[in-house]
């Protein structure tokens, strides 16, 4: 049963420097119980995409529909907007130093949370529901902890704490937006560990919103690889680690140092992402793409599909029997470099191998032409 | 599995490599911070016992990886051997040099050869300076080239880096993070030295970024016959960049030894949760593997757990582990260099994930 629906989302900001197109026609769907990947470097457009549904980005100019059970996040008012925030779909923030409010005591702000949904809750109510959640959570003689302050909190207490909150209102969707980021890794296990638990149990769907594609191999089964504020690549988890199609996703694979795409030595993207200001023309990664030929150039991609079930999609013009890490889907994509690649798309290609020694740009030897 | 008696021996530094190979020789290392009462009279209450009896080795050319979490001291035995903060006990030997405690003075040349790149690039640039001079401060300060010939030498080393010399006049927030990294870097470079000191040096950029930089380090510790004292949290980055690890938890080395023994086979409790806790970018992996979920948090340094300082939340802990402390010591079957400080050590094939005591459970 599909949850959440977005469609053709985009969300731009003025500033003074011009309009920042931070997300730029995105859709995809939620299913209850489901877990969401949405993978992306810094200003990729995931955390706006997100906040912009609970309508927490003020003053961004919104298009396009998101329907959560039927209704549409971006027509509610805030009134509307108040009861499905915490109590239909939760947030959890990175970092929960930030997010709890340092002068309450962790139990009054976890009650706080159930009492401005539920006026019928008393004080004493609300706190005896907050120790429930705090154990739930996993913290420590919880109903003495309740009255502590954020500070007198571990670093993986406070996101227990954030999580604890999440929960309180039983919503059918969590978005976690980094929730294990500024935790260590022992910690970082245990919180996944937690979420994943919680979730059976109660049937939530979750967004997790990550830079780590670690974490998303761990608890997604859908991702998305978000690139200068559109979907780059959609896929099942297995799909998107062992037979990615677009460029960004392998590269961003071959830049781990942990994963099976990745050998001996690192092989970087070059460049940096582009200003959200000042795209590039066509597809929006040619500037730093191995692969770029000159349809890249001139028209932008858009989602297609690149597996027979239709549930693989790709923002790609290489063929779309090209996707993969065998040698077979290497030559394929060299092949359609050589053919399509004109004057144009070998000088952009020519300036990316120049970047930085070792990038891996088809038809021209990176580490010569780097030095 | 039998018990191993503590070695009461001097702490092994866990190489066996010829003098002349080392370039770095921490031995016995204490770093405490008192812990002072507030007020006019400021009692001294505690200690922060950061560091504890660290001893290790940094060959000369090679990288030493040093993983551990939030408040393992990683961060301050590096500032010991830097030679930035003065040592509570314990002897810091540079290039056959003790440099333990020495006076700014008798400190400013082995400076030189010991140099330093920052986790954040965003705060470890002055954004008032242009790059140009932020690069040459070293050339200034050891007042070794001036003029032209200092600005020929920036633009190199800028070119060195992967950064473009035209950019000589620029400020550092019209770089990138990935580009700032590079800044630090050509400003740890610029008197040639012979240790760079890495803290979390790519922490703070995004993946496709990393690789850069971790390629560009590998690049320049060949080019130049660096060493590295590498400091990180991420697993998978240190196992990428170094020839040894040492695993560092509440002060403490708790095991150390060539790179691929730590990460194959971990025999501290300690190394195999955290190689079992590292996000693993690959499903399969991911699916089949067993975490080890630690109980609990790190307790803290100012009073730290009696004998094993992991035993309250090791899987494996047992009466003895609370009461005596372990020593350093190569376990059954491991070459000598790799040592740990456990009186129950893993054994091949071991399910600790068994053992699993989740404190939400």
């Amino acid at each position: 049963m599909t949850l959440l629906e977005v469609r053709d989302l985009h969300v731009s900001f003025n500033t003074a420097d011009g309009v920042v197109q931070a997300v730029r026609g995105v859709s995809f769907d939620v299913d209850a119980g489901q877990t969401l990947g949405i993978v992306g470097e810094s200003g990729s457009g995931k955390t706006v995409l997100t906040q912009t549904l609970l309508a927490l980005t003020p003053g961004a100019t919104v298009t396009g529909s998101a329907t959560f059970e039927g209704t549409d996040l971006l027509d509610m008012t805030e009134d509307q907007m108040r009861h499905v925030r915490g109590e239909r779909i939760s947030v959890i923030f990175q970092d929960p130093l930030t997010s709890l409010h340092p002068l309450y005591r962790v139990g009054w702000q976890v009650a706080e949370m159930i009492r401005a949904h539920d006026k019928s809750v008393s004080k004493k109510e609300g706190t005896e529901r907050a120790v429930e959640l705090l154990r739930r959570v996993g913290i420590p003689r919880a109903e003495q902890r309740v009255n502590d302050y954020p500070h007198q909190f571990s670093g993986g207490m406070r996101q227990r704490a954030m999580i604890a909150m999440a929960l309180a209102l039983s919503p059918r969707l969590i978005i976690a937006d980094e929730p294990t980021t500024a935790l260590d890794a022992t910690v970082q296990a245990q919180i996944l560990d937690l979420l994943l638990r919680l979730q059976q149990e109660s049937g939530t769907a979750l967004i997790m919103i990550t830079h780590d594609l670690g974490v998303v191999a761990d608890i997604a089964d859908e991702v998305m690889v978000m690139y200068a504020g559109r979907a780059a690549e959609k896929a099942s988890k297995r799909d998107v680690f062992y037979a990615p199609h677009h460029p960004y996703t392998k590269g961003l694979l071959e830049s781990i140092p942990s994963s099976s795409a990745a050998g001996d030595r690192l092989i970087p993207i070059p460049g940096q992402p582009p200003s959200l200001i000042n795209l590039p023309s066509g597809c929006k990664f040619h500037p730093r793409c191995g692969y770029v030929f000159d349809r890249c150039l001139t028209e932008e991609p858009v989602l297609r599909p690149v597996s027979e079930d239709g549930t693989h999609t790709s923002a790609c013009w290489l063929p779309v029997e090209a996707a993969g890490l065998s040698e077979k889907a290497e030559e394929l994509r060299e092949e359609t470099v050589r053919e399509g690649r004109g004057e144009a798309a070998a000088a952009v290609a020519e300036a990316a191998a120049a970047d930085i020694p070792g990038v891996a740009v088809v038809g021209i030897d990176g580490e010569g032409a780097a030095q | 599995m039998s018990a191993v008696p503590a070695n009461t021996g001097p702490a092994s530094t866990g190489t066996e490599i010829p003098e002349s190979d080392v370039l770095v020789r921490v031995d016995n290392v204490t770093k405490h911070f008192p812990v002072r009462t507030s007020g006019l009279i400021r009692r001294t209450i505690g200690q922060v016992q950061a560091v504890d009896d660290v001893s290790l080795v940094i060959p000369r050319g090679k990288t030493l990886g040093v993983v551990g979490e939030t408040g393992s001291g990683k961060s301050t035995l590096a500032r010991c051997i830097a030679g930035l903060i003065p040592v509570t006990a314990g002897r810091v030997t540079f290039d056959g040099r003790d440099i333990t405690n020495l006076s700014r003075r008798a400190m400013q040349p082995v400076r030189r050869e010991v140099q330093m790149i920052f986790q954040d690039p965003y705060s470890s640039l002055n954004p008032r300076r242009r790059v140009g001079s932020i690069i040459g401060d070293p050339f200034a300060i050891h007042k070794t080239a001036t003029g032209a010939e200092r600005k020929r030498q920036i633009q190199e080393l800028m070119e060195r880096v992967g950064l473009n010399p035209e950019h000589y006049n620029r400020f550092p927030a019209e770089f990138s993070g990935g580009q700032r990294q590079r800044i630090g870097v050509a400003r740890a470079l610029a008197l040639r030295p012979k240790l760079i000191i890495c803290d979390e040096p790519v922490s703070a950029l995004d993946v496709s970024i990393q690789a850069q930089v971790l390629n560009l380090l590998t690049d320049l510790q060949q080019d130049y016959g660096l060493s590295y004292l590498f400091i990180a949290h991420d697993l998978e980055v240190v196992r990428h960049v170094s020839d040894s690890v040492a695993v560092m938890y509440l002060g403490r080395i708790c095991e150390s030894g060539p790179e691929g023994d730590v990460y194959g086979s971990p025999r501290h409790p300690y190394t195999a949760a955290l190689l079992s806790a590292a996000p693993a970018a690959d499903p399969d992996t991911a699916a089949s593997r067993q975490r080890i979920i630690l109980t609990g948090d790190v307790p803290s340094p100012i009073d730290p757990p009696s004998g094993c300082r992991f035993h309250p939340r090791c899987p494996k802990a047992r009466p003895l582990c609370g009461e005596q402390e372990p020593q350093l010591e190569a376990k059954a079957g491991d070459p000598a260099s790799h040592v740990t400080a456990c009186h129950f050590p893993v054994v091949a094939g071991e399910d600790l994930a068994a053992a699993y005591r989740s404190e939400v459970a």
